[in-house]
């Protein structure tokens, strides 16, 4: 999975003078392995052994033992037959999928977008746009989920306020902009199946994920030396092929694997949708993260979420195997 | 995990250059002007508004304009006094976040540097397999080792000469176990990336000069790593700062060391009517420590951060 890394670093010419590299080694990782192995890799071996019983409220004490259940756990789960509220398997899985595809191509589109933008020479207060557009990275994300579950209050939204204000000029009364953006239970376009409150995640992670975008997108575009542009120029090319020829062919080694991490960045994001939606409405815009936060403090089901996230576990492996192929496909055209 | 150090590469590249400015036609000029003024605003606007909320003396929900009518700083004191209901003071969260954030950040590093130095610079046999396992662990959320966790550390019971006697899970020292779960395969691979590009001629001079190995990595790579470890460092410390879930499933009680972001939580998902002034000031107080230390060190943190955050 990461052969082209690991195999990269050459053996030194030189004679090796250090003590043999084994033993020192068991001595640097020692501890790494140590805590990792208490605190990652033991869960989940018992993960998976929790997984196959009914672990649950009754069994914390650790005088009664759980009863083995066998796959029950995981066939509950598939069929969606668990005994809490708007839990549907399929419709989870394509939702978060979808989330964090949607988001991650409008991070992409608009972080190349702004980028070219800003680096458009001769543009004045390049200096100050650029430090202004990286405040949405150094905020934690836990309080811009907060802050956007307030501007989209249903009563005290900054969004329902700024449209009454503006409505108030056509003479529309502001009580038609009490719009309840994140639990309305009635889609917005009958044509596309995702609640209101998907379009106002999708806003808010938006506004949080296009700034680094275009952090790494202009990092690609300075690499570009003058002189193809000038070359390109010469041949007679327009705006748009000098974009297609040279400019594109720098961004793509830079965007693609950025657009990969940024896609398992999303999925697994979890301060949005817990906090501004709390995955409604009836659960319609829960990722994975949030449903296994709730399996284990909201209903207490322990060996239910330990099938659910050995689930996870998979599904992320699946990905990753998928994007890190795409990346080693395109990584070809860097080098 | 090529992709990931792709982008790091990207990101370690020099900057530009100072050159020429040329002159843009006055059209082009003015319709980028507007197109940056348009996104400043929209990159704002959650910002101005979060400001103005909290010096709204009402403690209500709408600010009238940047400085509202009667702007006052009384959300910040009422919040420093008391953020929630519970009994327990904002100096109290924000100590107990900090320790929290802080034993993070330095088990972290401490442990993750000597794994990250036998990874870039050993060749032993199982070299692949274990960095393969620190990678898998990377892309796994935290979320994913929740339940295990939890019945693992609720079942541990310590006593400690100055601590007392606890419940390991219901203790802040269980939550940062958790959290450095996650940290630390962040920081062996951040760090690893890091100690590859110090050139090996430095260390293959040490050991001419009859250096040991220890001597080697304490006296020629680790000085010489102190920007990545305080950027590691850091980034380990805004995990914990800002973490969520570990604490509020893991604490019930206060006492146990409930932390600023339990008190977010609890101002946003009070019933009834949330105190929006209070929760804005509190945001602002929040957010204010990591918020500054990144603004200033941005240049420096933003290729560490590319490729970190992966447990959300």
């Amino acid at each position: 999975m990461s052969a082209p890394v690991i195999t990269a670093a050459a053996p030194g010419r030189r004679r090796r003078r250090f003590s043999p590299d084994a033993r020192t080694a068991l001595l640097y990782l020692a501890p790494a392995f140590a805590v990792m192995g208490i605190i990652t890799f033991y869960p989940l071996l018992f993960q998976t052994w929790m997984s196959f019983t009914d672990f649950g409220l009754k069994n914390l004490s650790g005088k009664i033992a759980p009863n083995g259940v066998g796959i029950d756990n995981y066939v509950r789960i598939a069929e969606s037959e668990l005994n809490i509220p708007n839990f549907e398997f399929l419709r989870l899985l394509f939702f978060n999928l979808f989330w964090a595809f949607s988001n991650v191509v409008i991070h992409v589109i608009l972080g190349v977008g702004i980028a070219l933008i800003l680096n458009t020479k001769g543009l004045k207060f390049r200096g100050i746009y650029r430090a202004l557009f990286i405040l949405p990275v150094i905020i934690p994300p836990i309080i811009v989920a907060t802050v956007w579950r307030n501007l989209f209050d249903q009563d005290n939204g900054a969004f329902n306020m700024v449209l009454a204000g503006i409505g108030v000029l056509f003479k529309i009364p502001p009580d038609a902009f009490k719009i309840d953006w994140l639990g309305q239970p009635d889609d917005p376009f009958s044509f596309i199946p995702l609640p209101l409150a998907y379009f106002a995640l999708l806003a808010a992670n938006t506004w949080l994920g296009w700034p680094m975008n275009s952090v790494v997108a202009t990092g690609a575009l300075q690499s570009i030396p003058p002189d193809l542009y000038e070359a390109a120029e010469i041949d007679g090319a327009n705006r748009w092929q000098k974009f297609r020829t040279v400019t594109l062919p720098f961004l793509r080694p830079a965007m693609v694997p950025y657009a990969i991490y940024g896609f398992v960045i999303t999925f697994n994001l979890f301060y949005l949708s817990f906090f501004m939606s709390g995955g409604g409405p009836f659960g319609r815009t829960e990722l994975f993260v949030t449903q296994a936060y709730k399996l284990v403090n909201d209903f207490q089901l322990y060996g239910v979420a330990a099938a659910f996230s050995v689930y996870m576990f998979f599904i992320l492996m699946v990905l990753t195997l998928i994007t890190n192929r795409l990346a080693r496909a395109t990584a070809s055209y860097a080098d | 995990m090529t992709a990931l150090s792709q982008v790091r590469d990207q990101l370690r590249k020099p900057k530009e250059i100072k050159e020429a400015e040329p002159r843009l036609p006055l059209r082009t000029q003015i319709a980028l002007q507007l197109a940056c003024v348009f996104i400043t605003l929209t990159v704002l606007f959650p910002i101005l508004w979060i400001f103005a909320l909290a010096l709204d003396p009402r403690n209500i929900s709408r600010p009238d304009g940047l400085i509202p009518p009667g702007a006052s700083l009384a959300a910040f004191a009422r919040v420093l006094a008391r953020p929630t209901s519970d009994e327990i003071g904002f100096l109290e969260l924000a100590r107990n976040s900090f320790v929290l954030a802080s034993s993070v950040a330095l088990f972290s590093v401490l442990i993750g540097v000597l794994a990250a130095y036998a990874f870039s610079r050993l060749r032993f046999r199982g070299r692949e397999a274990l960095m393969i396992a620190v990678l898998g662990v990377l892309m796994l959320p935290a979320v994913a080792t929740i339940a295990p966790l939890f019945i693992m550390l609720n079942s541990v019971r310590v006593e400690l000469p100055i601590l007392g006697q606890f419940n390991l899970r219901q203790s802040l020292v269980g939550v940062a176990f958790a959290v450095i779960s996650g940290a630390l395969p962040f920081a062996i691979w951040n760090l690893k990336g890091y100690l590859d590009t110090i050139p090996k001629e430095l260390e293959e001079a040490a050991a001419v000069d009859g250096a040991t190995r220890n001597q080697s990595f304490f006296q020629v790579v680790l000085p010489l790593a102190m920007p990545a470890l305080a950027v590691t460092a850091f980034l380990g410390f805004v995990s914990g700062w800002t973490e969520f879930y570990f604490v509020s499933i893991f604490l019930n009680d206060p006492s146990q060391g409930f932390t600023l972001s339990l008190a977010l939580n609890k101002m946003v998902g009070a019933f009834g009517q949330t105190p929006w002034s209070d929760f804005a000031a509190f945001s602002i107080l929040f957010a204010a420590p990591v918020s500054v230390v990144f603004f200033f060190f941005q240049k420096y943190i933003v290729g560490g951060l590319a490729i970190g955050g992966v447990k959300g």
